[in-house]
């Protein structure tokens, strides 16, 4: 382990209860990064023993790793089946991910009538001002809310979020979609209602329709919320 | 200049034809000078809703195809000399037309006419696409069915896309007793879905009917509420404010006695 004492070492490997942490410098060139790593591994004292392979996070700092990086990090670590890589913690991302990060976390206000045969498909959430009539569709991939009557399908976290939900002035939906699960309105007609919301009932794995003020239990049940209101 | 507007609806059997027949009497009826156009190739019925089918000898594909000159192809009126209609080929399909042969016919019209109403096909496919293509404005029709409401609510989407006027509604159609029982949708429903101008409601007739069959559209007849209905609509197009007709019926002598008195009628 002479490396470790080094003045200009590159990985430091700390214990956690949770496993390893290999931290590497980010200031260090990725080629030095594979040499040292390879110093590191090898000096790893061999037991005969099975052992079960100890979980690693590999800290990456301010460094940005490509896929095709990440794959031969990870493939280095696990060669010899002591260590399995958890994860990866970076402190930056690509300007790409950041962006489709946005995308997926904003809301996107429309108003529009959504009338029979048009679909309305957004990344984010949705607040639509206007109406969604019968044979209309509108997706998003997080939480869909709707200033006006929803008469047509609605489906939140199309891209698999359960815990979106669909909020609506007036509700009166054909169907109402939450990532794959789907309900539908009964055969017989029905009187719409007002001011309702739709979630994901994940114990019976069901859509649940109650009243829009449940909403913030519902909301702090299903995703624990940082910051907020404060009551004087 | 004048203005050519669509009639259309999506769905087949709500009245387009009747309507093109009857709001373009009604505007010849105001001394307008209008001409009728039918683009349902091959399923053409304008020309026998006017009675004019007799007198076909060219038409809208001949014009396409440069068969014939457009004025050849006009027919005019039997009671209006400032009242046409360019007839649909029967024996075509409608990949016959084009929308820039229809944006040049409708540009060309538009020098002679006041009016230019445009019978349109069924469905939302090329026909459609031809119909629309040189309109400036359009009047969905609908009847007071979930169907049909439906089919409409299709089509202004579509429309909407369109650099066009906001579409305006004509429910057809109406039987009040039915209405009045809740086994038909109620004109506020339709309208709440639709979200577009109410232009006219136009009543469930057997004259409707009568009138289709002898060729004499129904605008013609004078104390029929079919015909005052299509008479109020060409009105409120000239821009006119004239109120939504009530759809009570007449009530006879006894009968308002009974009500004076108190009974239900």
């Amino acid at each position: 382990m002479k490396q470790m004492q080094n003045d200009n070492q590159i990985i430091s490997i700390k214990g956690t209860k949770d496993g390893l942490i290999f931290h590497i410098n980010d200031e260090a060139s990725y080629q030095d990064v594979i040499l040292q790593l390879e110093e590191v591994l090898a000096s790893v004292p061999h037991t005969d023993q099975q052992e079960k392979a100890a979980n690693v996070t590999l800290q990456l700092g301010y460094r940005h790793v490509s896929p095709e990086q990440k794959k031969q990090l990870r493939e280095m670590v696990e060669k010899d089946n002591h260590f399995y890589v958890e994860k990866f913690d970076s402190k930056v991302i690509s300007r790409e991910k950041a962006k489709q990060w946005f995308e997926e976390h904003s809301l996107k206000s429309i108003s529009q009538i959504v009338r029979s045969g048009q679909i309305l498909d957004i990344e984010g959430d949705l607040l639509l001002i206007g109406d969604v009539n019968p044979g209309g569709e509108v997706r998003a991939t997080g939480d869909i809310y709707i200033l006006g009557k929803l008469h047509g399908i609605a489906h939140a976290g199309t891209k698999g979020n359960d815990e979106a939900v669909i909020a609506a002035s007036y509700m009166n939906p054909n169907q109402l979609r939450i990532s794959q699960y789907i309900s539908r309105a009964p055969d017989y007609e029905t009187e719409g209602v007002y001011m309702e919301c739709g979630y994901l009932d994940k114990e019976n794995e069901k859509i649940v329709i109650d009243r829009l003020q449940v909403l913030p239990y519902v909301q702090r049940k299903l995703r624990k919320l940082k910051g907020g209101m404060y009551d004087g | 200049m004048g203005e050519a507007i669509v009639i259309t609806s999506g769905k087949g059997g709500v009245g387009k034809s009747t309507t093109t027949a009857n709001v373009g009497t009604a505007l010849a009826l105001m001394d307008k000078k209008v001409c009728l156009i039918d683009t349902d190739i091959g399923l053409r019925n304008l020309d026998v809703i006017m009675g004019l089918e007799n007198r076909i000898i060219y038409d809208i594909v001949d014009v396409i195809e440069e068969r014939c000159r457009l004025q050849q192809a006009l027919i005019q009126d039997k009671r209006f000399s400032h009242l046409s209609l360019l007839p649909a080929a029967q024996t075509s399909d409608k990949s016959a037309v084009t929308e820039e042969g229809m944006l040049k016919i409708i540009a060309e019209l538009k020098q002679d006419y006041d009016y230019i109403i445009i019978d349109c096909p069924a469905g939302i496919e090329q026909g459609f696409k031809n119909a629309i293509a040189g309109a400036d404005k359009a009047i969905v029709v609908t009847t007071p069915e979930k169907s049909s409401v439906r089919d409409a609510d299709r089509i202004i989407g579509l429309i909407e896309q369109r650099e066009m006027e906001r579409p305006q509604l004509i429910i057809n159609r109406i039987r009040n007793h039915m209405m009045k029982d809740g086994d038909m949708l109620d004109i506020d429903d339709v309208i709440q879905v639709l979200s577009i101008d109410l232009l006219g409601i136009v009543i469930d007739s057997d004259d409707v009917i009568k009138a289709s069959n002898d060729g004499e559209p129904v605008a013609l007849k004078n104390d029929n509420k079919a015909s005052i209905a299509y008479r109020n609509i060409a009105r409120r197009i000239l821009g006119e404010s004239v109120p939504l007709q009530t759809l009570e019926e007449n009530k006879g002598m006894f009968q308002k006695m009974k009500s004076l008195f108190g009974f239900k009628s």
